[in-house]
């Protein structure tokens, strides 16, 4: 093969490289600063969820004082103002992140979803410490909000 | 005789054997003889079998089976039918039999072709008794008077005539896995295959909508929307058993993630069922062979 030719094939590839890139990294800094801040918020409600999922699963030994504590953050993680995270164009359309548009276009119906969990929280967080049969009961419909929330406002991964 | 009118004779003899050898067939008279039906072991067919999840109305309020949901695809537009006990709008006044012939058979009451949108592909497979227990419980829920919308197909997937020869080449009564060697692989490939219908949005369908048996289980663009409907053979799944079990139970998944999408109205649905029901539909899936994921 030719030089020239190499050269064109080496050119095409990092091009097509680049272009990748450039999809998935075309938000402005203040749109993947809002993105970024969203996933860091579900890693750390996740995080909180595994003892007291764990619990109530039977997975690992009920602790009042971790469960107390795992759901007083989950509590006040849900309990905190969401609104600046929802900068507009950090849709799925856009690529780096799940969330639907009707997170925009149904503000309304998010809002009521964003306030089911942070009931649940709060019932959680009131009983969390209160013995595994409390626990187990109050786990539930955290469960069902995050379920219902990501039923109409996150996108399945492509 | 002429070769041109023996010909336009056998063309025409063709059709009639096609259309007689694809003609509806719903269930014979005496089909559910000695069949009596149980509204509460209904209850749980109904909840396996997901009825609710399509034929609630676009409000989704619990058990008014209303329809009126929209269903994009391919080849145009489906809109789920009222099935309430309204006996005008919905299904009230059918017999046991026509509302079996239409879930089984995917025929209708006039006797014409269903839409394979209701997935008597799989719920052909079905025990008559489990279809009775349903109808039964069917006729226990509240009644709409919400009219029917015809489905938007464009042509020619809106004859429904066309559905005779789909039915002959993609209805069949074979299970997927063909031995199931314990009690607890038989039931969950009843649940999964039969009553569940998983393969419906997890297994990817050709040009003509039916399913690709060869990509069984190995994931399907989204029809509803954007993403994809994951590939749940045992070459992505890598949860226990008892993790599956625990994710149709609480909708979390083993790292805490929670179900989303159209899979949260089905976990809504499995969580209504017993521990060892989960445990057999997990314990079935983990016998789906690897489909190795498309390529994006």
């Amino acid at each position: 093969m030719s030089y020239k030719a190499l050269t064109m094939i080496a050119t095409a590839g990092a091009l097509t490289i680049a272009g990748a890139a450039f999809a998935e990294g075309h938000l402005t800094q203040d749109q993947q600063r809002a993105v970024d801040a969203r996933k860091a918020h579900m890693s750390l409600n996740s995080f909180n969820l595994s003892p007291l999922g764990a619990m109530a699963q039977d997975k690992m030994p009920y602790d009042a004082e971790v469960a107390a504590a795992a759901a007083a953050n989950l509590a006040a993680f849900a309990n905190m103002s969401h609104d600046s995270y929802w900068v507009e164009g950090t849709d799925s359309s856009g690529g780096g992140t799940r969330a639907k548009a009707e997170v925009w276009t149904d503000r309304a119906g998010f809002n009521a979803a964003d306030m089911a969990l942070a009931t649940a929280t709060i019932a959680l967080a009131a009983v969390a410490g209160d013995g595994l049969n409390a626990l187990k009961a109050a786990f539930g419909p955290v469960g069902g909000a995050c379920g219902a929330c990501h039923e109409a406002y996150r996108a399945p991964r492509s | 005789m002429g070769a041109f009118r023996s010909f336009t004779l056998l063309a025409i003899a063709g059709v009639a054997v096609g259309w007689f050898v694809t003609r509806p067939q719903p269930f014979t008279d005496n089909a559910l003889d000695g069949l009596i039906g149980d509204a509460e072991n209904g209850a749980l067919v109904f909840a396996v079998a997901g009825c609710a999840s399509c034929h609630t109305g676009p409000d989704g309020t619990d058990y008014l089976l209303e329809g009126g949901k929209r269903f994009t695809s391919d080849f145009g537009d489906f809109i789920a039918p009222n099935i309430s006990s309204d006996p005008e709008h919905g299904v009230g006044s059918w017999a046991d039999l026509e509302l079996a012939s239409a879930i089984m058979k995917g025929v209708g009451r006039d006797g014409s072709h269903l839409y394979p949108a209701l997935p008597y592909v799989a719920y052909n497979k079905a025990d008559t008794q489990d279809v009775v227990d349903l109808i039964a419980y069917l006729r226990t829920l509240p009644a709409s008077d919400r009219p029917n919308a015809p489905h938007e197909l464009g042509f020619p997937f809106n004859q429904r005539i066309t559905l005779g020869p789909w039915k002959a080449i993609f209805v069949g009564t074979d299970w997927e896995l063909a031995d199931a060697p314990t009690p607890e692989l038989e039931r969950g490939r009843y649940l999964v295959e039969a009553l569940g219908h998983c393969t419906e949005c997890h297994t990817p369908r050709n040009m003509l909508g039916g399913l690709q048996i060869a990509r069984w289980m190995g994931g399907a663009p989204n029809p509803s929307g954007e993403g994809r409907v994951p590939n749940i053979t045992t070459a992505v799944l890598r949860w226990s058993e008892g993790e599956i079990a625990e994710y149709l139970k609480s909708g979390f998944t083993p790292d805490f993630d929670s179900v989303g999408g159209s899979m949260a109205a089905v976990v809504r649905n499995t969580s209504k069922l017993s521990d060892t029901d989960r445990a057999a539909i997990a314990a079935y899936l983990k016998t789906i062979p690897a489909v190795a994921n498309e390529e994006p």
